[in-house]
């Protein structure tokens, strides 16, 4: 499987090719509920996530929420 | 008990609305929470770790109260409008305090962009509360962008000076009597909540003066009863202030 250089949280990242972004947040150990995810610039909603596939080059924000003012 | 105040047709009870930044612990947290009698407590977005050290934050909360996500961190409208899009689509909410700071060391905002984002926000359908500097011509800008409520500073966050200048909100208030106006950031007291509600506030927003607070729970208590002092007084009408003595007991019939 061949390998895709993404930008993930600001840290650049090697992807399988094609991964998708359900499959991406999954192989992070990441707790679903709760967070959001935006590829270069644009919110990705949680139903798309599966048909949603990752390119060379793509910027994504995995975000959750933490204590704050 | 104090009165209702309405917000975006969400009734709140209470006056008071409190962060989740800075407690020392969760149980020091949730313990100031309840004691406030807050019913709305303020979240920071953050990019989730990647080594797996992620903690769900949102479980500590007490799931009856409403969560209002913030734009901390953003220094220009666009960040801000990306954060807040990212915070709906996570908590399905459309409720967004709008912050976008103007410089790292004061935290004061950007009153530009923060109106930039507050009109592209209200556009699409979020419930925008922006906090800003206690400026009149700004609070009818946002007013007027769709924001259904203004939150002026006391002073910078996190700095506990109180109200520096009571005579912007006292003209904020007479110059905008229905508009809804919540104090947000720099309270460090209870007598700075009570002396803003008196002013006239709707609502107070506080985080650090209860996290750093030696007991963050008993501050919290303090600050639900200076809230609720403030507003009664606001909604009781003050004595007047006199340069010179007004004798309270009776000047003639004293003994000679």
């Amino acid at each position: 499987m061949s390998k895709i250089l993404i930008t993930l949280n600001g840290e650049q990242l090697q992807v399988e090719s094609n991964i998708d972004l359900e499959t991406l947040v999954d192989q992070l150990a990441l707790p679903a509920k709760r967070l959001a995810v935006e590829m270069n610039g644009n919110v990705i909603r949680r139903v798309d996530w599966p048909q949603t596939t990752v390119s060379e080059g793509d910027r994504i924000e995995v975000v959750h929420f933490v204590g704050g003012g | 008990m104090s009165d209702t105040f309405t917000l975006a047709n969400t009734t709140f009870c209470s006056r008071l609305i409190i962060g989740t930044g800075k407690y020392r612990s969760y149980d020091e947290m949730k313990a100031a929470h309840i004691a406030s009698g807050a019913e709305m407590v303020t979240v920071a977005v953050n990019r989730v770790p990647l080594d797996g050290s992620a903690e769900s934050f949102l479980d500590h909360l007490d799931p009856k109260m409403k969560i209002l996500p913030n734009t901390a961190g953003c220094y220009d409208a666009q960040h801000a409008i990306r954060t807040a899009r990212l915070a709906r689509e996570a908590l399905e909410t459309e409720w967004i305090k709008l912050e976008v700071i103007g410089d790292s060391i004061t935290l004061l905002p950007d009153n530009e962009q923060t109106l930039e984002a507050a009109k592209v926000l209200v556009k699409e359908g979020f419930i925008v509360l922006p906090y800003f500097t206690d400026d009149l011509i700004m609070a009818k800008k946002l007013l007027d962008a769709g924001c259904p409520a203004v939150m002026p500073l006391a002073a910078p966050i996190g700095s506990g000076m109180g109200v520096q200048n009571p005579s912007n909100l006292r003209i904020m208030r007479e110059q905008l009597p229905d508009a809804t106006i919540i104090v947000d950031a720099g309270v460090g007291v209870p007598s700075d909540a009570a002396i803003a509600m008196e002013l006239g506030a709707d609502a107070i927003l506080m985080n650090t003066a209860i996290a750093e607070a030696s007991d963050a729970a008993r501050m919290a208590t303090a600050m639900n009863y200076a809230v609720q002092a403030g507003r009664l007084a606001y909604l009781s009408g003050r004595m007047p202030k006199r340069l010179y003595a007004s004798a309270s007991s009776p000047i003639e019939g004293a003994i000679k």
